[in-house]
């Protein structure tokens, strides 16, 4: 690159002499230029993630009222919000059912996700265009789900208690409305999203396994079961880890769906971290509650962040 | 079973029903959805497992109620997109072939974006929107959406123009051009395919959000179809047929895009996801 075409093509700086070779100058300005593509995206990311969570950190030492929003005042009140939101026993309920909300739909998606990548693996007529179309669920906005779902799931009216009533099983169930069942109503529906992402990239994870291995195995006299838990499932560790952490931090911080199925309701039965966060800074605008609750989200992401960045080294490699 | 064995054509066909009847289970809500869509009059009793006669008033009815709020998901999605890759392409290219000292940490720092919740990104967002004059403007939700589609679009399209040949890249410099030049002439339509999957899918997530619609409006100013659907379930729990209507409008895009970008859309998912 030469120093005629960089100064060509630096337009802000149309005015500074062409015909001046100083290679030093002429380096750095290509660097600045260099720097100019990328600067906007870390300027962006800065102010919409890293400010987000210093502000959050302190945030949660702050406190907010309503009357916050007139006159801009949020006093520092030490641990007040912290000790607050431990001591509420809701904090331990939404922390509960996240972890139970997120292990189920994790062991749910993963496992029917695994069996239809499998399934789709065998070569039938039709096979692409039903592998594509599964993917509608997933694409869908969460919130439109939730709310089909919930009309699905309606005790008198929908169509899954009529289902099981012609059956004559478990008609009538109060599948959003008690709170035993609330939360695995939301899990099941979790579960139905999750599939269809779990099964493409295992898919994607299956075609790249050489075949020669599977038929060494079979040469061995390996049972398909056999095959899939000796060669297979090792084979296709890095996919499952990624999918794994992927689907846990989509998972972690879910608030469409709940919203929109129960509003983390009945009795705070479907009550996560996530609804928490919200219910406190956008309904009770009590914004330094919610961020000590935001916090304890990260903290759980960060620790599998671990996992995902680990694994993404292994998959570089 | 194994009296006859199958032969091997019919065994696929026999896969191939096993396929439908899946696809049939999976997609069930969804067409749920479009039925009852279309059986308005049946707002508060179940719903007949098809049509009987098809009643369009529900969709007349969410396209009145709902129409203006689809114009706004279609507004802020387009702007969203345009935001994310004009500053996600370059950025792309920065990362992939200058060998910038900090590239890395850049990256890394990508991939951390990632797992931040949105929540808590909204928490702090509307302190400051609120501070800026953002809340309740297009521009504003656009900027929040178009953090959904950046990291994603970024780590994607560096993994694409990582593999673009040096040598093309080379001879354009030979040729004269700069890195503008270069980048607007040579490397953005080599790099097409991963431009198109990045700006489907920032459209798509920028559709779907909810959360920032949620809690960066305070009124009805910019309201997404995605919040307007929210809010009349509240209003009309009894009209289901209209909900369902504007969900069914709501799904149209998604829907859209499977069939017409099929291949774009798989990219997306494990590209993004994988690497």
């Amino acid at each position: 690159m030469t120093t005629s075409t960089v100064t060509a093509q630096t337009p802000a700086k149309a005015s500074a002499p062409a015909a001046a070779p100083d290679p030093a100058r002429a380096a750095r300005r290509r660097r600045l230029t260099q720097w100019g593509f990328v600067a906007p995206a870390v300027v962006f990311m800065l102010l919409f993630f890293g400010y987000p969570l210093v502000r959050n950190v302190v945030m949660s030492f702050q406190h907010y009222t309503p009357k916050t929003f007139f006159t801009g005042e949020a006093p520092f009140n030490g641990t007040d919000n912290w000790s607050n939101v431990f001591q509420d026993a809701l904090f331990g309920k939404a922390l509960w059912h996240t972890l139970v909300f997120t292990a189920g739909s994790l062991v749910g998606q993963f496992c029917i996700g695994m069996a239809l990548a499998v399934f789709f693996s065998r070569r039938f007529p039709l096979n692409g265009v039903l592998r594509s179309l599964i993917l509608l669920p997933w694409l869908v906005p969460m919130v439109v789900s939730g709310i089909v779902w919930r009309r699905i799931l309606d005790q008198d009216t929908g169509v899954l208690n009529s289902f099981l009533d012609t059956l004559g099983v478990g008609g009538g169930t109060p599948w959003l409305t008690s709170p035993e069942m609330a939360l695995l109503s939301v899990i099941l529906v979790n579960i139905w999203i999750g599939i269809p992402f779990n099964m493409v990239i295992l898919y994607g994870g299956l075609q790249e396994i050489p075949k020669e291995l599977h038929e060494a195995a079979a040469l061995d006299g390996a049972s398909a079961w056999r095959t899939f838990r000796s060669v297979t499932l090792p084979v296709l560790k890095p996919v499952i880890t990624v999918v794994l952490v992927l689907g846990f931090m989509s998972t972690v911080k879910i608030l469409d769906l709940i919203l929109a199925l129960t509003d983390g309701g009945p009795a705070d039965a479907t009550q996560t971290l996530g609804t928490l966060t919200y219910q406190n800074s956008f309904v009770q605008l009590d914004f330094g509650a919610g961020a000590v609750v935001g916090n304890v989200l990260i903290l759980i992401s960060a620790v599998f962040a671990v996992f995902y960045l680990r694994a993404n080294r292994t998959e570089g490699k | 079973m194994a009296a006859h064995p199958p032969t091997a054509s019919r065994r696929r066909w026999g896969s191939t029903v096993a396929g439908v009847l899946v696809l049939g289970v999976m997609l069930f809500p969804l067409y749920w959805m479009l039925n009852t869509a279309l059986q308005p009059e049946s707002g508060l009793l179940q719903v007949d497992p098809v049509p009987g006669s098809l009643d369009l008033s529900g969709f007349s009815k969410a396209i009145s109620d709902q129409g203006g709020h689809l114009l706004t998901s279609l507004a802020v999605s387009l702007g969203a997109v345009a935001i994310c890759l004009a500053i996600s392409a370059p950025a792309a290219y920065g990362l992939a072939r200058f060998g910038l000292r900090g590239s890395r940490t850049i990256v890394f720092g990508t991939l951390i974006t990632q797992m931040v919740p949105g929540i808590v990104i909204a928490n702090a967002l509307y302190n400051s929107y609120v501070d800026l004059g953002l809340v309740n403007s297009y521009f504003g939700l656009m900027l929040a959406d178009a953090s959904l589609g950046i990291p994603f679009s970024i780590v994607l399209m560096r993994s694409f123009m990582v593999s673009i040949p040096g040598e093309v890249i080379e001879a354009a410099q030979i040729d004269g051009a700069g890195p503008v030049r270069t980048f607007t002439r040579v490397v953005l339509p080599m790099s097409r395919n991963s431009l198109i999957t990045s700006g489907l899918f920032a459209f798509l997530f920028s559709w779907s959000d909810f959360m920032f619609a949620l809690t960066l409006n305070t009124t009805d100013e910019v309201k997404p179809i995605t919040l307007g659907i929210y809010q009349y379930i509240g209003a009309h729990v009894g009209d289901w047929g209209s909900v369902m209507a504007a969900s069914v409008l709501s799904a149209v895009p998604a829907a859209v895009l499977l069939v017409l970008a099929q291949k774009y859309i798989a990219a997306g998912i494990t590209g993004g996801s994988v690497k």
